[in-house]
């Protein structure tokens, strides 16, 4: 990135509050340009709220956004010329035909007429739409109408694109198309999409911002998530032998490696092991020989991945945990 | 201003496009042509006064009471119970280009309406031959009126729709602000208490606001600008409080 340009999206303590409820609380994020950025949260964290504010369709209460240098509350007409945007469940015209809602989206967003006819049929082909240009919206199935939505997202190539919840609802395969079409984005237009489902957003974005109770509670790519929130590695084993020697076994491949958890053994003496970490590498082969050495007969050995999920989950735990001294808030519905 | 033009061909298409309009159309035009009828019919059992222009657009009152709600309620209501306010304003589009886009698109309805009712007149010159049934002062005046009028009512349907999501609500208080307008103002002028010296500048202003009085000096071929004023300012009136609402309903959703 060319360090004069300013960040595609700027928060600074952003504060969003409905008569009496903090939906966001000083939220402060940036966004690069290029950048597909997640954007994570129970129900009620101010997710839709944020990315509303972000649009400038909601006015915040305090703080402030800029979209690539501009401020939403001040500039709004040059913020929207920025932005694509997509709202939750996708609202559309049910008695348009798909290309007549992108042609007058368009012209809405000032397309040039000569450019948009090319553009229109290169968005259908990106989005997989060609067979249902012709047909009404109100008749589409939800995965067409989803993916209209995107098509009209992107029709204006802006820098930012702003998805709220794009595959929900979606089947795997079609999942699987906008993914791919999202992964396509990277690099040209800076997108922040929110979602539900994590596997997706961790296959999709370079970075994912997790929020609750309108706070940021973790940010990072999911790796650094995984190893900033779990802390450690972790490694299934199922293995026979002397249980007494392993620990001091185990110390010798690695200092910080150690058995978490324990279970029974089976009838014939095996036992399943969870073992953990500080090492990032994979230990498996050092682990492996070291065991088969010591005479000891090894089943299995995995090494676990801790999904998102588990990230979201222990981090949306701790900010709880964090927030239960406070007299608690009634969370955004 | 850029996008009006894209926002309203946009709604004058889907108009075309909905079947609701034909159907409103030719339920409107039965409806009028069921007066018209009528109207025809007493004229021959005994001689009439005025002519059929005049009695025709006397009660133009009771279209409006069913027309203007059901081609304004849908308009905002609608957007916003579907959420496509949202995309919509967010696009460089304001506000203002989209209340406007809205109103001149059932405006232009309203008008056109209206205009096909002409036909009547045209098929009574036809086939009566005489000149006496056609008034050309009335019938000018008389759709001049309802031009000028129409502006004025289809901004307070408009102003109904941007106040709820509920396209019912919407058309029923469309339906109790017109009948406020119309009916209301002529039942306080006639009522008695008004002509007490205290309420007298009430009583000018209600009989400002005098829809009928409008429409007989409107038939008789006076054009005044007073009543152009009332219906200009009231119209722009409604439109800005339309556009208030919008965006109040936003800052405080």
């Amino acid at each position: 990135m060319s360090a004069p340009l300013p960040p595609a999206i700027e928060v600074a303590h952003l504060v969003k509050s409905y008569a009496g409820m903090t939906a966001v609380a000083d939220l402060s994020f940036a966004v690069a340009r290029g950048e597909i950025i997640g954007f994570l949260g129970p129900n009620g964290a101010g997710k839709s709220t944020t990315m509303r504010i972000l649009t400038g369709y909601l006015p915040a209460t305090s703080g402030t956004v800029r979209i690539c240098g501009h401020s939403v509350a001040t500039d709004p007409d040059a913020v929207k010329r920025l932005i694509g945007y997509m709202p939750e469940n996708n609202p559309l015209p049910e008695d348009m035909r798909v290309s007549e809602y992108l042609y007058f989206r368009g012209r809405l967003k000032e397309i040039p007429r000569r450019k948009l006819g090319p553009r229109i049929d290169e968005v259908l082909e990106l989005c997989d739409l060609k067979r249902v240009r012709h047909k009404i919206i109100g008749q589409l199935s939800k995965g067409y109408r989803q993916r209209v939505g995107i098509a009209e997202a992107i029709l204006a190539e802006p820098p930012v694109i702003i998805m709220d919840e794009p595959t929900i609802g979606l089947d795997p395969h079609q999942i699987l198309i906008v993914r791919d079409l999202i992964a396509g984005l990277r690099g040209r237009m800076t997108v922040i999409i929110s979602s539900h489902i994590l596997p997706e957003i961790e296959m999709t974005c370079d970075r994912v911002l997790i929020i609750n109770r309108g706070r940021v509670v973790a940010q990072g790519t999911p790796a650094n998530l995984r190893r900033e929130v779990l802390g450690r590695t972790a490694y299934q084993l199922t293995v026979a032998g002397d249980f007494a020697a392993l620990p001091a076994l185990l110390i010798t491949v690695e200092a910080s490696l150690k058995i978490t958890a324990q279970g029974e053994p089976d009838a014939s003496g095996f036992v399943q092991l969870t073992l953990a970490t500080e090492r990032d590498d994979d230990l498996g082969e050092p682990l492996l020989t070291a065991l088969i050495a010591h005479h000891y007969r090894v089943r299995a050995l995995s090494r676990a991945h801790p999904t998102l999920e588990d990230v979201f989950l222990a981090a949306t735990r701790r900010t709880w945990d964090a927030t239960q001294p406070n007299p608690p808030k009634a969370p955004a519905a | 201003m850029k996008h009006f033009l894209t926002l309203l061909s946009h709604e004058l298409r889907m108009l075309l496009v909905s079947p609701s309009t034909y159907i409103a159309a030719t339920a409107f035009l039965f409806f009028t042509g069921f007066i018209f009828t009528g109207i025809l019919e007493s004229y021959t059992k005994a001689p009439q006064d005025a002519s059929p222009a005049n009695v025709f657009f006397s009660t133009f009152f009771l279209p409006v009471f069913f027309m203007v709600p059901l081609l304004t309620m849908k308009c905002l209501a609608e957007e916003r119970r579907l959420g496509t306010i949202e995309t919509l304003l967010t696009t460089p589009v304001t506000t203002t280009e989209v209340v406007l886009g809205k109103y001149t698109a059932a405006y232009a309805l309203y008008v056109a309406l209206w205009g096909a009712t002409g036909g009547f007149f045209y098929i009574l010159k036809k086939f009566s031959n005489d000149p006496r049934l056609l008034d050309s002062g009335p019938l000018i005046g008389g759709y001049v009126f309802i031009a000028v009028s129409g502006l004025l009512f289809v901004a307070i349907g408009v102003f109904a729709s941007s106040l709820s999501r509920n396209q019912a609500v919407a058309g029923i208080l469309a339906f109790v602000m017109l009948a406020a307008l119309i009916i209301g103002g002529r039942w306080l002028g006639e009522a008695g208490f008004i002509n007490r010296d205290v309420l007298a500048p009430a009583k000018a202003a209600i009989d400002y606001a005098q829809v009928f009085s409008h429409y007989d000096d409107f038939t008789r071929g006076v054009i005044d600008t007073r009543h152009l004023l009332f219906y200009f300012s009231g119209t722009a009136l409604a439109l800005i409080f339309s556009i208030f609402s919008v965006e109040a309903k936003l800052i405080h959703s």
